[in-house]
């Protein structure tokens, strides 16, 4: 479609194909090379679907050996290399070139060790971000992390996005529960960070790979910190006439000294449309609702609900509501979860990312209203409030040329107004190819330099997943620059 | 080589153009703070001083938004200050690192400091290192460029994370300006458990039961007996026995409700004693402070390793050597101090822990003994390469703290 640039393949890799498939082909077993056209179709997008591309084959080996057996081949052969897990990404993170190999871990899906007394899970990366917690849920064990995407996203994709989810209020993302990682760098050497101790030695190449977007190697394996369930978890509802409102009372339970596990906001919108999905009791008569959910004993939990409310009652709440049972909470989170897939029933949408302090919650949200209203479309607004991570979906129709350009343009006017109020332009999805070109809103070229002479160290030729992260034409500078 | 001078910029663009000068002459700098930990790391050869110490203030602080960003000079402890009138603290806890070692500038650790180092208090186990709480960086880097990354929100994957990777690196990628942290609530109450005279493998599983409990301990430390006597809480120190100490703060509520579960849970490891909110502040602090590493001149060594083989390690080390150990971190951090020996005893230690996943580093040693042995864990040669790529990507002249962490990095 209109607005992005792909990557322009290299022809000297499109007219070797068949050369380099039968290459690949001696690598792995038959089953694990798919080269033709109606197997190749299903990775040619991730979860920006307006962007497709096929890509040269798809690999889809079983063993860091056989990772490793096909990175030394695509460095030798200068084939560029697009990794990719569940192929979730929102902002287009896996979308391959034409001259790409697809290098797929959803195959390496083993828990390899666990250790419940220090506290870590040692897994192959192909593995769902739910299937870590269900490894370990019997022992009364967790990951933290729960992007929404969690039945389906995979560690390997949260690794390279450093995704966060609903609970990393309390938790933190993903770089603050991965403890080690084993990667394969484009060379084919294999290369292991970190372990199942914390501090490890040398610089901290965990904090550089957690969140590269798959631009320095081939993650495996990763060793991530589990912990002890919670006694018992409890939302309430708080339904406010306004977003100020709401907003305040966010910023005042935070004042207050109380961190709940879970802050999470929603406007009139989507709370109609997450309703009407999940039947989660969602009121439908507020403007603004918070779900605020706090953790510990019964008891804990009963006397930070009620001094919850306390706080929210200065702020003139329409409705409060505190779930009363298990099967309650599970409706509550259920909407929430399937906020993105419940609206997706209604309308093609544009999920932006953007994160802002706080303090201009109010701020953003009247100029994100007017930005979608200049632009004629609609918008839901979800958002994780504790941290200002917002996630207003862009309403519009996907098989209307002229409107699907004019939601990309609507975004990136709402991610500009991020960075205007002191935020970012994304907070858990990554830039991907949606944000790329907006990275020179952000940083400056010294800022980005910086940043590219680090993929550098990593991939010197720059094969790995091509055409992310950077604006295109600073990346062609930077190459031209080579020092 | 001599050094000349050292510098004071008050600015980061006075930093980036002193650090420009000195690639343009090929002088090494030592780059610091108040110097107080200018005794860890390899011994540097340098031509000139710079210290961050006078760009220092408190740029922002939004209590409702848990957030603080302090110019990379400003005191560690005016930063805490003005948390706790707010009622609230870095929740990492800073270890004081500096009081294992002869402090040698005199002044007050800054926050640059605490975050090159990432040296993180007992807190961590629950709430993560500095590192973790690190959410933006302005710096400047061995060309002389000022760069950013992160800024002052929470959640942020915009680029890659360039200020965390600059935590724990010594001064040796870039001279951070500017320091942006999440901080926490304090806790309204903190009260603590100790169990008397463990084996240090029995109080291993120990901390690790208490960690693996749902009432999120925040400390879990064990002393052997010749450390207890230099705590300043006169009632642990006369115990004269070792120490195992688990911490819980919330609430006060909460905190009644989950010191008696835990109590519970541990009934099986002796008797046990409890210390009220006072004297666990007072203790914990110590812990912190490292005050238990003080009045030793015997080499240190600060390994860390799984948890669960916390003991085992130590008990494969004592064998060699008669070392004597405190753990922290339910175990996942040992710090180790070896009787006197030219080598700090490295050679036998780093092979011992080898075996066990650790590392370790070498706080406390002669310089000579810096020099020769090293002080950072040596790694496999792949990364290696990787650590010396890094350094080029952002300093390719070798201008800052060359060095200080490896030979020829």
């Amino acid at each position: 479609m209109s607005g992005i640039a792909v990557v322009e393949p290299k022809p000297e890799i499109l007219s070797k194909r068949d050369k380099l498939l039968n290459g690949l082909k001696k690598l792995l077993p038959a089953r694990a090379v798919v080269t033709d056209e109606s197997g190749r179709r299903a990775f040619e997008t991730d979860a920006l679907t307006a962007y497709k591309c096929m890509p040269l084959a798809v690999v889809l080996p079983a063993s860091t050996e056989e990772v490793s057996a096909v990175m030394r081949f695509c460095h030798f052969m200068k084939i560029r290399v697009v990794p990719r897990g569940a192929g979730t990404s929102l902002a287009g993170g896996a979308l391959p070139s034409e001259d790409s190999v697809v290098l797929c871990l959803s195959r390496m899906n083993r828990v390899l060790e666990t250790n419940f007394d220090s506290r870590y899970v040692r897994v192959e990366v192909g593995i769902t971000n739910l299937g870590v917690s269900n490894a370990v849920s019997p022992m009364k064990f967790f990951y933290a992390p729960d992007p929404s995407s969690q039945l389906a996203c995979t560690i390997g994709g949260n690794v390279a996005m450093n995704s966060g989810g609903a609970h990393c209020l309390k938790y933190g993302v993903t770089v603050n529960n991965v403890l080690g990682l084993k990667m394969v760098m484009m060379n084919g050497e294999v290369v292991e960070f970190g372990g199942p101790h914390v501090d490890p030695a040398g610089y901290d190449f965990l904090s550089l790979i957690v969140g590269s977007e798959g631009q320095f190697g081939i993650v495996t394996e990763a060793t991530l910190r589990i912990l002890r369930q919670a006694e018992s978890a409890r939302p309430v509802m708080i339904g406010f006439d306004s977003s100020e409102a709401a907003g305040a009372c966010v910023a005042a339970i935070i004042g207050r000294g109380i961190v709940p596990v879970a802050i999470e906001f929603m406007d009139r919108p989507a709370i109609k449309v997450c309703e009407e999905f999940a039947h989660a009791g969602y009121p439908l008569d507020v403007e603004a609702l918070l779900i605020i959910e706090v953790e510990g004993s019964p008891e804990e939990v009963a006397i930070l609900l009620t001094q919850i409310e306390e706080i929210a009652a200065d702020f003139g709440p329409k409705t409060v509501k505190v779930s009363q049972s298990e099967a309650e909470s599970a409706a509550i989170w259920k909407g929430r979860k399937a906020a993105f897939g419940a609206i997706g029933r209604i309308s093609d949408y544009y999920c932006m990312d953007g994160v802002i302090p706080l303090a201009s919650l109010p701020k953003a949200l009247a100029s994100i209203a007017d930005i979608c209203a200049k632009h004629r479309l609609e918008v839901a607004n979800i958002f994780h409030a504790g941290d200002g991570n917002l996630h207003p979906l862009i309403l519009y129709n996907a098989n209307d040329e002229e409107e699907k350009y004019r939601a990309e343009s609507c975004g990136e006017e709402v991610l500009k107004l991020c960075v205007e109020l002191g935020g970012c332009l994304t907070g858990e999805h990554g830039v991907g190819i949606e944000k790329r070109e907006l990275m020179s809103v952000q940083f400056n070229s010294v800022d980005l330099t910086q940043q590219m002479r680090i993929k550098s160290v990593f991939d010197p030729d720059w094969l790995l997943n091509p055409g992310k992260v950077f604006p295109l034409k600073a990346q062609e500078a930077y190459l031209a620059r080579a020092d | 080589m001599q050094i000349s001078e050292t510098y004071y910029p008050r600015s980061e663009g006075e930093l980036a153009g002193l650090i420009a000068d000195a690639v343009q002459k090929s002088v090494p700098l030592e780059i610091s703070g108040a110097r107080t930990k200018a005794a860890i790391g390899r011994p540097l050869q340098v031509g000139a001083r710079v210290s961050t110490r006078e760009m220092r203030g408190i740029t922002l602080y939004e209590p409702s938004e848990l957030v603080i960003s302090a110019r990379s000079g400003t005191a560690l402890s005016e930063i805490e200050k003005l948390l706790a009138e707010n009622n609230q603290e870095l929740a990492f806890e800073p270890c004081a690192l500096e009081n294992a070692v002869e402090v040698q500038g005199g002044g007050e650790a800054t926050i640059g400091g605490m975050i090159a180092a990432n040296a993180s208090g007992p807190r961590r186990i629950l709430r993560g290192s500095g590192r973790d709480q690190l959410i933006g960086v302005r710096a400047v880097n061995g060309r002389g460029e000022a760069i950013k990354s992160g800024g002052r929100v929470m959640k942020n994957v915009t680029g890659y994370d360039i200020a965390r990777a600059l935590a724990g690196s010594w001064g040796t990628l870039a001279v951070m300006s500017e320091i942006t942290l999440k901080v926490l609530p304090k806790a309204e109450e903190t009260r603590t458990l100790i169990c008397l005279n463990l084996t240090d493998e029995a109080a291993v599983s120990a901390m690790c039961r208490a960690m693996g409990s749902a009432y999120e301990v925040s400390g879990a430390v064990h002393l052997q007996r010749p450390f207890v006597e230099r705590l300043t809480v006169p009632d642990v120190a006369a115990l004269d026995q070792a120490v195992t100490a688990l911490r819980i703060e919330n609430f006060s509520t909460s905190v009644d409700y989950r010191i008696a579960r835990l109590h519970q849970e541990l009934k099986t490891f002796g008797t046990i004693y409890e210390m009220d909110n006072t004297r666990s502040h007072v203790f914990w602090q110590d812990v912190r402070k490292l005050q238990f590493l003080s009045g030793s001149n015997w080499p240190l060594w600060r390994i860390t390793t799984v948890p669960d083989q916390g003991a085992r390690l130590v008990s494969a080390l004592s064998a060699q050597m008669g070392c004597r150990a405190v753990y922290d971190w339910a175990g996942g951090l040992i710090w180790l101090e070896v009787p006197p020996a030219t080598d700090a005893s490295a050679t036998v230690l780093r092979r011992i822990a080898a075996e066990y996943q650790a590392d370790a580093l070498l706080v406390r040693a002669s310089a000579a003994a810096r020099a020769s042995v090293g002080v950072f864990q040596p790694l496999p040669e792949v990364n290696m390469n990787l650590i010396r790529r890094l350094k080029e990507a952002f300093d390719p002249h070798r201008i800052l703290n060359p060095g200080r962490m490896y030979a020829g990095i």
